[in-house]
Formats: C-alpha cells, sequence, structure tokens
C-alpha cells in the first residue's frame, strides 16, 4: 500500500454540474413510474409461471412472458436514460497503430528469424510442405468424396420400364375408364408410389385430353392412346410438381415460378422461366385395358444440369 | 488472531477494507489474473447516444433469443426421415405416414408446453436477426462507418448475414412440411445447375439423388452445430473489433476524431442495453404469442408429388426466388450438355456477384476516391451524394427483386394479367435502379446545400409584413438538440445524485488509477 498512485483530477467538476444530474426534470416522479413498470412485469412473469402451472393456451404463455420483459425492459432503459447522469462523458481515442520501429521490430523477428531457419533447412521445409500438402488432399476424401454416391447415370433414368403399370398414390392400376375428358392424376410406376424416388423423380401426371388417339408431336403418334397422355411431373426449371392444371387452356402450371406447359403440343412451355419441354411417356393400353408405360422417359426428367444430352 | 477486537462486526468490516467482500474478491482476482486495470477500461468505455447504433443489438440479442429458444426446440425435435403413423392430438392429420420430422415438429408444437410459443419466438426471431443486420448493414453504410479501420469488421457482418441467411433457410427446412420440402428441392435442383459440378455437388451435399434419406439429419447438425458456431465466433470477433477500435460517432459539439463522446459501459449503458435485451425478448415474445407463423400442421407432411399454391419462403429468401422467376428462359444445351443458364444465373451468380460487392464495397470505395486515411467520425448520408446514390440504387434493386417473389400474388390480387405482371417486373428491375439514382443524388445534394438540414426541425415564425411579402424566422433550436452543446466531461467513477455527507471534496471522489 506504499506505491505511488497518480490520482486522476476531476477538479473542473462540481457535484451540482448538469452533465452529473440525471435527465429527467423531476426524478421522483420517474422513479414512481419506473417502480410500477417493475410491479408490473413482476406480477406479468409470475402470471407466466402461473399460466406455465395450468397449461394456459399458447398466447397466454406468450402474452405474460413478453409482456412481463417489455415492461421490465423499458423500465430498464428508462433508469439508465433519466435517472442516471446524462453525461456526456469522453474518452480518448488512442492511436492504436505502433511507430515505425516497433513495427519494423515485428517484421524483421518474422523475416530474419523464421526466414533464416527455413532459408538454412530448405529440405526439411519443402518435406514438410510437401507432407502438409498431401494430408490436405487426402483429407478431402473423407470430408467430400464419401458424402454420396457419384451421380453416374441416375439422373438420366427413372424406374419407368417397358410394360410398367400405371398406378395412382394408393397403389391402385389405373384402367383407360377410369378418367373422363379433361380429368388429371397423378401416376406412379407400379410398386414405385410408396418409395421416395417414386414419389420425387418418377412422378407423372396422366391427362385425359380426349376420346380418341392423341398425337402431341410429331413422332409421338402412339404415345396418347384413347386420348391418354403423360408427362413428367418435374418441372423442367427448379423440379417442382408441376401441380396445376388449367383445364379450359389445356395447360399444366408450375405453382413455384408460373412456367406453364402446353399439354396437347407436346408440353411446351409457353410462359415463365422453365427452358424446355416436360419429357413425355410413352403409354399404351393393354388387352385389359390397363394403361402401362411404353418405355422409360426418351430423355432426363426434371431441371437442367451438366451432363444433360 | 485471538485478538477479541476482530470478533466484533465492525472490526470485521474495517479489516475488509472500505469495499468489503466486493473489494477483497477483486483483490482476490486481480492478484491471479490482473483485470483491475483492464476491467476498469472497459467499464470506463464510451457509447455513443444515437437511436441508429440499436440496430446492430436488435441483432445480437434476437440472436440470444435464437440460441436459447433453439436450445429448447432440440430438445424435443428428432431430425429424422424414418415414417411413422401420426397418433398426436391434432385431429386432421391423425393415423398418416409422416416423418419423424414432422411428427415431433408438430408434437412440438402442440404436445411440449411451451412448445408452440418456443418454436414461433424462434421463427420471429430469426426473421428479426436477419432483417436488423440488414438495417444495421444500412446504417454502416449509408454513414461510412465501414471506412478504414473498420473493413474488417464489414466483412465479418457481411458473412454473418449471409450465415444468417443460410441458417434460416436449414432452420426453415428441419420440419419436412410441404411448404418447406419444396424448397429442399430447388435447393437440390440449383445446385444441379452449377456448370461441370453440380450433379456431383448435390449428390454429396444430399447423400444420393433427391431426396434421400440423409438431408434432414444433414441439415440438422448444419443449422444446430456448425453454422452457430461459426456465427458466435465471429459475432465475437465483430463485438472484439468493435471495442478495439472503439465507436465511430457522428460530428458534433466537442467531437474529433480523436475522441468518442456518449455514456460510459458502467452503469449507464449496461442499464439501457440489458433493457433492450429484455425489451427485444419481450417483443419476440408477443409476437410468438399473438402472429401466428409457419403453421406446419395447416400445410402438411411433405410428399414430392404434392405443392402447395402461392407459398412464399421467408423475406430473406425473397429477393433469389424473384430473380428466378423473372429471368428469362435462356439455356444452353449442346455438344450433349447443358449449362441451365436460366436456373444458374439468376440463383447462383447473382447472389455471388450481389455478396461480393458488398463485401468488397470498402475497398471499391476507396479505390474510387482516394480516400484511405482513418476515419472515426460519420457521415451524414447527404454528406456523401454519390455513395448514398449506390446504396439506394442497390437496395432497390433487391427490392424489387424480392417483390417480384410475389407475381402470381399481385396478379390476383389486382386481377391482373400473370404476362403483365411479370413483364413490369422485369422493366422495373432495370428501370427503377436507374432512377434510383439520379434521383438520390440530387436529393442529396440539395439536402447537403441547405443549411441546418441536419438539425431537428422547429417551427418557423412567419410574418407578413407591410409590403405584403411573408417574413420567416426560424425558432430558437429544439431542447433536445441544445442538450448535446454541453461539452463532454472525462468519467468520474461516482456517480451519487445527491453528495455523500462525509465527503469533504467536490461530490466527485478522486479516482486512484
Amino acid at each position: 500500500m506504499t506505491e505511488h498512485h497518480t490520482p486522476v483530477t476531476l477538479s473542473s467538476v462540481s457535484e451540482n454540474d448538469p452533465r452529473l444530474q440525471p435527465l429527467a426534470k423531476n426524478p421522483q416522479d420517474v422513479e414512481r413510474r419506473i417502480a410500477v413498470l417493475f410491479v408490473a412485469g413482476m406480477v406479468l412473469e409470475a402470471c407466466f409461471g402461473w399460466a406455465y402451472w395450468i397449461n394456459a393456451q399458447p398466447w397466454i404463455l406468450g402474452f405474460t412472458f413478453g409482456m412481463g420483459l417489455t415492461f421490465l425492459g423499458i423500465g430498464l432503459i428508462a433508469w439508465g436514460k433519466y435517472l442516471m447522469p446524462q453525461g456526456p462523458f469522453v474518452e480518448e481515442r488512442h492511436v492504436l497503430a505502433n511507430s515505425a520501429a516497433d513495427r519494423d521490430a515485428f517484421t524483421a523477428a518474422i523475416v530474419d528469424r523464421g526466414g533464416g531457419v527455413i532459408k538454412r533447412r530448405k529440405l526439411l521445409a519443402g518435406l514438410l510442405g510437401g507432407g502438409l500438402g498431401v494430408f490436405s488432399i487426402t483429407a478431402l476424401f473423407p470430408l467430400i468424396r464419401s458424402l454420396g454416391p457419384l451421380p453416374g447415370t441416375t439422373l438420366q433414368h427413372t424406374d419407368w420400364k417397358k410394360g410398367t403399370f400405371a398406378v395412382d398414390v394408393t397403389g391402385r392400376r389405373v384402367h383407360v375408364d377410369d378418367l373422363t375428358v379433361g380429368s388429371i392424376v397423378t401416376i406412379f410406376p407400379e410398386g414405385k408410389e410408396e418409395t421416395d424416388n417414386g414419389q420425387a423423380v418418377d412422378q407423372t401426371v396422366l391427362i385425359r385430353i380426349s376420346n380418341s388417339n392423341f398425337t402431341t408431336q410429331k413422332g409421338r403418334e402412339t404415345w396418347g392412346p384413347s386420348g391418354y397422355v403423360a408427362y413428367s411431373k418435374l418441372c423442367t426449371h427448379l423440379g417442382c410438381p408441376v401441380g396445376l392444371y388449367e383445364q379450359k387452356l389445356q395447360l399444366l402450371v408450375c405453382p413455384c415460378h408460373q412456367s406453364m406447359f402446353d399439354v396437347t403440343n407436346g408440353a411446351i412451355p409457353n410462359f415463365g422461366p422453365a427452358p424446355r419441354p416436360l419429357p413425355q411417356l410413352p403409354i399404351y393400353v393393354d388387352a385389359k385395358g390397363f394403361i402401362r408405360a411404353q418405355s422409360d422417359f426418351h430423355e432426363a426428367v426434371g431441371p437442367g444440369f451438366w451432363e444433360r444430352s | 488472531m485471538s485478538d477479541s477486537s476482530l470478533t466484533t462486526k465492525r472490526a470485521k468490516k474495517q479489516a475488509l477494507g472500505p469495499y468489503g467482500k466486493l473489494g477483497q474478491a477483486v483483490n482476490e482476482l486481480d492478484e491471479r489474473l490482473g483485470v483491475a486495470k483492464g476491467g476498469r477500461t472497459f467499464m470506463d468505455k464510451i457509447f455513443p447516444d444515437h437511436w441508429s447504433f440499436m440496430l446492430g443489438e436488435i441483432a445480437l440479442y434476437s440472436f440470444v433469443v435464437l440460441l436459447a429458444t433453439g436450445v429448447f426446440l432440440t430438445l424435443y425435435y428428432v431430425p429424422s426421415t424414418a415414417l411413422v403413423t401420426y397418433r398426436g392430438s391434432y385431429a386432421p392429420l391423425y393415423g398418416q405416414h409422416v416423418t419423424q420430422a414432422f411428427a415431433s415438429s408438430v408434437d412440438l408444437s402442440f404436445a411440449v408446453r411451451g412448445g408452440l410459443l418456443m418454436r414461433q419466438m424462434h421463427h420471429w426471431a430469426c426473421d428479426i436477426f436477419v432483417g436488423a443486420i440488414v438495417m444495421h448493414m444500412g446504417r454502416v453504410f449509408f454513414t461510412g462507418a465501414f471506412r478504414k479501420p473498420r473493413e474488417t469488421n464489414w466483412l465479418i457482418g457481411v458473412i454473418l448475414l449471409i450465415l444468417g441467411i443460410g441458417n434460416g433457410f436449414l432452420g426453415y427446412s428441419l420440419p419436412d412440411d410441404l411448404v418447406s420440402g419444396t424448397g429442399i428441392r430447388i435447393a437440390f435442383s440449383i445446385t444441379e445447375s452449377i456448370p461441370l459440378v453440380g450433379s456431383y455437388l448435390s449428390f454429396f451435399l444430399f447423400g444420393s439423388n433427391y431426396p434421400g434419406t440423409a438431408v434432414i439429419p444433414r441439415f440438422f447438425v448444419l443449422h444446430v452445430l456448425l453454422l452457430p458456431a461459426i456465427i458466435v465466433g465471429l459475432v465475437g470477433a465483430h463485438l472484439f473489433l468493435l471495442v478495439r477500435q472503439k465507436h465511430t460517432q457522428f460530428p458534433g459539439p466537442g467531437r474529433t476524431e480523436n475522441n468518442v463522446v456518449g455514456s460510459p459501459m458502467f452503469p449507464i449503458f449496461m442499464a439501457k442495453t440489458t433493457g433492450f435485451l429484455l425489451l427485444v425478448a419481450g417483443v419476440i415474445g408477443l409476437l410468438g404469442a399473438t402472429a401466428q407463423i409457419n403453421p406446419i400442421w395447416q400445410f402438411g407432411p411433405y410428399e414430392a408429388a404434392r405443392i402447395s399454391y402461392a407459398v412464399q419462403p421467408d423475406f430473406y429468401m425473397g429477393f433469389l426466388d424473384g430473380a428466378l422467376r423473372i429471368w428469362p428462359s435462356w439455356t444452353f444445351q449442346s455438344f450433349g450438355h447443358t449449362i441451365p443458364f436460366e436456373v444458374f444465373i439468376p440463383s447462383v451468380i447473382l447472389p455471388g456477384v450481389i455478396f461480393n460487392i458488398i463485401m468488397a464495397w470498402p475497398a471499391i470505395e476507396a479505390k474510387i476516391t482516394g480516400d484511405r486515411s482513418i476515419h472515426h467520425l460519420l457521415e451524414r448520408p447527404k454528406d456523401n451524394p454519390q455513395r448514398t446514390a449506390f446504396g439506394v440504387a442497390f437496395f432497390s434493386l433487391i427490392a424489387i427483386l424480392f417483390i417480384a417473389s410475389s407475381t402470381d400474388v399481385i396478379a390476383n390480387f389486382f386481377r391482373l394479367d400473370l404476362a403483365t405482371v411479370l413483364w413490369a417486373m422485369r422493366i422495373l428491375t432495370i428501370a427503377v435502379p436507374l432512377i434510383a439514382y439520379p434521383l438520390t443524388l440530387r436529393i442529396a445534394k440539395e439536402l447537403r446545400a441547405l443549411e441546418g438540414s441536419s438539425q431537428r426541425k422547429t417551427a418557423n415564425l412567419v410574418t407578413r409584413n407591410a409590403e405584403g411579402g411573408y417574413d420567416a424566422v426560424s425558432a430558437p433550436i429544439h431542447p433536445d438538440d441544445a442538450l448535446t452543446h454541453h461539452t463532454a466531461i472525462a468519467l468520474p467513477t461516482f456517480i451519487t445524485e445527491a453528495p455523500a455527507g462525509d465527503t469533504s471534496d467536490t461530490g466527485v471522489r478522486t479516482v486512484e488509477r
């Protein structure tokens, strides 16, 4: 207790200095109001506990909790703003930068010490760098490569094959008499309707456009038996299900970004950001009248990707 | 030690010194860690009093609420895509096959006491977090607070915004409801659109072709562990740099490049800011209590072949969705390859360009103006018309893209043709920033030329003179503005309202440092 202390002089400030006085002109009055806020906050938080205890409605929980904290918060802010010395106070801003000599010493330490050590043992430094380099590359394998399988040709195919029965979401086979003209149903390859891939990739819309065979485009004469046409339900823009059917306009509409596909004309997009027609699934009606696939889609379904031809 | 005088209460008190047990504790702590000097300096740190400095605090405190409510949610949420039969209390879903993620999200809303409140608070806190960061960035941008030496803190802030948006999207995806599932599908397709590596990246991210079973557990780990850890670290760095470099301040009487004028950390700022934390938490609680957000039980579980209509993502994803809507369907398809420009440009290139411009802005501005000196005094937006005009134009572009994410809703609401709305949005996207720039420039320049434009408005006294003309005499300065005309004083240790009885000094104790 004998060391020297340098007192900071504040002799210029008197106790009556306005900057040390509260901002409130009537501190007692403000103090009373803040007290009311704190009491209200305390009561509300107690109510929150009670509401929780009796398992009250969520809005009662949130209201008591939120209002209580709001009152406490406003009270505390008011205490700080109106009852504490109003200031303003000042502090000096010291220059963070050091002198040129200090900086040189720092740089010199890095360059001379580190550089000296490395330059003298170039071989060791090179080998260490090489080792760490090899490690960082091999570390990428478990980090990245094992996260998932390579895509391969997964994106090019669906589960539709020659002769696959078309079923609805419940697994019931779709019969040629099921739909009236202007109706639509989402179909899946039989046995895949409950699988992730069946739901996400194979999903196809089946629309009955007319009562007689319907050709949507040249070369697809056999694809629309009895007026049934089937298109991939995956929007070619971003893969949302093309879930809206505008029956009057014969359009399939994607609700995500409003791409529209003309179902009578090979599902060529006539509005919105989709770049390609929906791939059409060639189908046929078998002897018993069930709708079946002639083959898989002739191109990749869904949005574009690099390997897509 | 057997001295009887030590046993009396008074003697004990005397032995402890003037500051009693707290003083002893500080002694003990200081002997070990040397905290006294630094602690005192920290308590004396001056915070400028300006409302716009609160915006960052809102972001910080909503993040505190996010952490607290998020921990609660993890106790009940199950990150699994395994199918279960829903047998909870929400009747319309009873008996349906749903994923565990969805079932547990519905259960924690209805079966867990306070669960729905916590979920809604978490979601509201997220929206407020991202919104407050954007507002805070606006403050920093338009007042030039990002200039040297604070470029690094600006960069950290932008990264925090990106991480906030990213983690918001991940969290929004976790309940595995119909709406968020569609969002995940779009995220997969966007990843797929990257030339050369897209399909690899998307398979590695999802662990298989879309949808697979890994996406929910992976998003969960990213959402509750990896990204929050990075965010907490960066928030710490942000605050450390703020304390190290001290606050900026608006110019004013007694305020120079070499000082900071305002209220001290302890107790004034601490009282205000703790109160503000309670207020932010309280308001988020009230929102969670009264404003429904993301009612997943109404959307139903995600099924890849189903979709809902007129659904928008959370607001901070809006500009991306809008860009995807209005960008034309230009694609590249030949040589056996496809480059989906219609997706890649608006959803990968565009946000990349936007965020890179924002991150590089301090460097860009320094390059243009050649101003590489240190600034601690802020500019008002009118003081730098070029920057302000650029900022307004830039922000108006984002705003138009955001509005464009509701083309279908706008068309329905105003009974307009969808094509009309689409083309209007395309034109506005280009036109509005081009108009906003010169307009803002003009306004800022005229404001700058106007005397006293940064002062609070006071009523002018207008009198009619003998010739029939009018004379305006400006009224005296607003009392609140006059207050700032006190010159600031260095911080005393003390602060008692009434002088203590035993001090012979001038009310202020002498401080020994």
